[in-house]
């Protein structure tokens, strides 16, 4: 217990830890999206031809989707002609070879957010894809991983030395038409991880991607393609911290996964992009669209998601099951305090025979925070003996918070077999006194009282994530009870 | 010294005054019992010392070893030596009866400037405290109260009591919803942990509770004083009389 309170007591009065803003020069374009912006960022990244085609198209379909309004939240209308779409720190041309060689400054950031890479790659074993910006600064591990055959790389890099492998797979979970937000990602996304993993391969180390937004007033779009070969496995890391800032800020990822026959992947993220200020001020808005399918028979994909930041969050990673036996699962734990607002949740598609998905969700709300779990569970008629498992459980702290459930059934194979429970509970006045009376400080009992409801989702986390966002969540609720 | 010392005390829940100037003191060593008729203010008065604060003091005083206890925060007053066993405990879900303990144990000896228990140690001493109160060793890992039937929730509670060994156990109706065999369990839980420097006070309806757990003192509380205090015989009595012979007195 001790070392949680020291935790908190560390953090007190500190506000947003990681809102700090490194001063690199920035090679950035000038706000506003066309066709010259989409060639400029293709030129930058010195891309081939085809896949500036790609980004055209991706472009010439966004320009006639409208912008979803059917989400639960509220948000002033986006100009997307005033956002900058490309920034790179300026050593870009010289990429650094080892660590060492990444801008001292850069290194700092990051040592201020306690996540040192040299000590990462020494102590977890985690080898580190750190985007900083839109461009990758540092990869790390790459040589032990190249030793079986794993590519673990920016998308970047990829576009260049895996082409092949680009061309197969990009676009083929999230199509380029998919959503209005998807097809904006396709056009301009900048950078991101590729990982490749090849057949029976099972990858040695937890691979992780630190996510940053710096500049100010440039969308972070990024773009992650994760294959796993035949009998192969993999756990991904993401986490994410962004510093303070006032402006509202755009971030619309892409990560699709795909795994093939008997394969297994297993994507962690935490989530904690700056969430505005107690006046709604500031903020990220994070439009995400993940989704990984099981492409092949007996195959795995498993999210699970810590989400604690931003001011928006609109984020439903999704699983295809369309080999038959495969499996679909989604743990997640959303926060939500200050004026943040988050629609999140999950789709789980059945197509193939005996597929089966678990959705495990835990969503918190304090303050002012707004929170929907929307779910999709869709059998086909194609899916004999599909099975569904759901949990959604809100937890409401405070009397000006809000939690809505909009779950979705679409069942249309009789065999299927689907189950829902859902319950809210309001932190009790009565279980923190109950903690109280027995000697536990208010701070402890609140983090022990949330860590307890977020349990089923923690344990899926890897053991050192599972550590840090427990951290996280106890940082972020402080000072929400009481 | 008393132990505990509760002076002219007034307490407001909602607006409405419950007790109206309660005198109470207890000496190291003794077991009071309170009694009275519901909406007296017994209950009241156990959430009022342990610090809830939807119980507002509007007047008087509380001395806790010669301590202001209505200075501290009611954890403060746990990790002093005051343990409330609950009439409704509540559960946490996901958080185990162990880590929970834990937890609270390391909370006391820090106040106390002790380091944390060894692991072991602590495993010891909770199985040993779950023997004496028969408390099924599966709800150590269970969570904190979630699925306990009635009669295990009070189980727990003397069982928290018993590791956290305070020098005042305060009881709220631990006794309703006990069958015979559980009451006589927990009665030899808490028999078992009178000493001369710790002291009980027993907040009950009924007689029953007192002939395991014999008070050295037996109070009335009704309409938010003590009415009446006298020793174990006046147990008894209220058994075959009632409370209406103590209305006048309130008045």
């Amino acid at each position: 217990m001790s070392a949680s309170t020291e935790t908190i007591e560390r953090f007190t009065n500190k506000g947003y830890e990681a809102g700090f803003v490194t001063d690199i020069e920035q090679d950035t374009v000038e706000p506003g999206l066309n066709e010259d912006v989409i060639r400029f960022i293709s030129a930058k990244k010195n891309e081939p031809e085809w896949m500036l085609e790609w980004r055209l198209e991706a472009y010439r379909n966004w320009l006639t989707m409208p912008e979803p309004d059917w989400q639960y939240v509220h948000y002033d209308p986006i100009d997307f002609q005033a956002i900058s779409y490309f920034s790179a720190p300026k050593s870009d041309a010289d990429r650094p070879e080892s660590l060492d060689d990444i801008d001292p400054e850069i290194k700092a950031t990051y040592d201020k957010l306690g996540i040192p890479l040299h000590e990462q790659e020494m102590l977890a074993g985690v080898a580190v894809d750190a985007v900083f910006d839109s461009v990758s600064v540092a990869t790390s591990y790459k040589d032990k991983l190249a030793e079986q055959g794993i590519i673990f790389c920016s998308m970047s890099e990829a576009i260049q030395d895996h082409p092949e492998l680009v061309k197969k797979y990009l676009g083929t979970v999230i199509p380029r038409n998919d959503n209005f937000f998807a097809a904006l990602n396709s056009a301009v996304f900048t950078d991101g991880s590729f990982v490749y993993i090849p057949k029976g391969v099972r990858c040695p180390m937890e691979l992780s991607t630190y996510f940053r937004i710096n500049a100010a007033n440039t969308g972070q779009f990024e773009r992650t393609l994760i294959i796993a070969e035949d009998s192969s496995y993999v756990s991904y890391l993401e986490g994410c911290t962004a510093p303070m800032r006032d402006e509202n800020q755009l971030h619309a990822a892409v990560v699709e996964l795909v795994a093939l026959d008997n394969a297994e992947i297993k994507y962690s993220t935490v989530q904690n992009w700056y969430p505005g200020n107690a006046e709604g001020k500031g903020g990220i808005y994070n439009f995400v669209t993940k989704r990984g399918v099981c492409e092949g028979d007996n195959s795995k994909i498993s999210w699970t998601q810590v989400e604690t930041g931003s001011a928006i969050t609109w984020k439903y990673p999704s699983v295809v099951m369309r080999g038959d036996n495969s499996v679909g699962e989604f743990y997640s734990v959303a926060v939500t305090r200050l004026r943040q607002q988050a629609d999140t949740g999950t789709k789980m598609i059945h197509l193939g025979k005996n597929t089966r998905s678990t959705i495990v969700s835990k969503g918190i709300s304090a303050q002012e925070g707004q929170q929907v779990y929307r779910g999709l569970v869709r059998i086909a008629p194609t899916a004999s003996n599909a099975r569904n498992y759901s949990q959604c459980d809100s937890m409401l702290m405070g009397s000006e918070c809000g939690a809505h459930t909009f779950p979705y059934l679409d069942v249309n194979n009789t065999t299927a077999q689907l189950e829902h429970e859902a319950t809210t509970s309001k932190i009790g006045e009565d279980q923190i006194l109950y903690c109280l009376s027995r000697g536990i400080a208010e701070e402890d009992a609140v983090s022990l009282i949330v860590n307890g409801f977020c349990k089923e989702v923690f344990r899926e986390l890897p053991m050192e994530f599972a550590v840090e966002a427990q951290k996280l969540l106890e940082i972020t609720l402080e000072d929400s009870v009481g | 010294m008393a132990l505990l010392e509760i002076r002219n005390l007034h307490v407001n829940v909602e607006g409405n005054e419950i007790l109206k100037g309660l005198d109470l003191t207890i000496e190291p060593g003794k077991v009071h019992a309170i009694m009275g008729p519901n909406g007296g203010g017994k209950s009241t008065l156990a959430k009022a010392l342990v610090g809830d604060e939807a119980y507002e003091i509007t007047e008087g005083e509380v001395l806790f070893n010669g301590q202001d206890l209505l200075e501290m925060d009611p954890e403060e007053r746990a990790r002093e030596g005051v343990f409330l066993g609950f009439q409704y405990p509540v559960e946490i879900p996901g958080v185990s009866n162990t880590y929970f303990l834990k937890a609270a144990v390391n909370a006391i000896r820090k106040h106390h400037g002790h380091d944390e228990i060894d692991a072991m140690e602590f495993l010891e001493l909770v199985r040993e405290r779950a023997r004496r109160v028969k408390l099924d060793e599966g709800l150590l890992q269970r969570p904190v109260n979630e699925g306990f039937s009635g009669g295990e929730k009070k189980r727990n509670e003397i069982f928290h009591m018993s590791v956290l060994e305070p020098k005042i156990g305060i009881l709220d109706e631990t006794d309703s919803g006990l069958d015979i065999d559980a009451l006589r369990t927990v009665s030899d839980g808490v028999n078992a942990m009178r000493s001369d420097d710790r002291s009980f006070l027993v907040i009950t309806h009924y007689q029953r509770l007192l002939q395991y757990i014999v008070p050295d003192v037996v109070h009335v509380l009704m309409n938010g004083r003590i009415v009446k205090t006298g020793g174990k015989e006046l147990a008894h009595e209220l058994e075959s009389q009632g409370y209406e012979g103590f209305e006048e007195n309130a008045a």
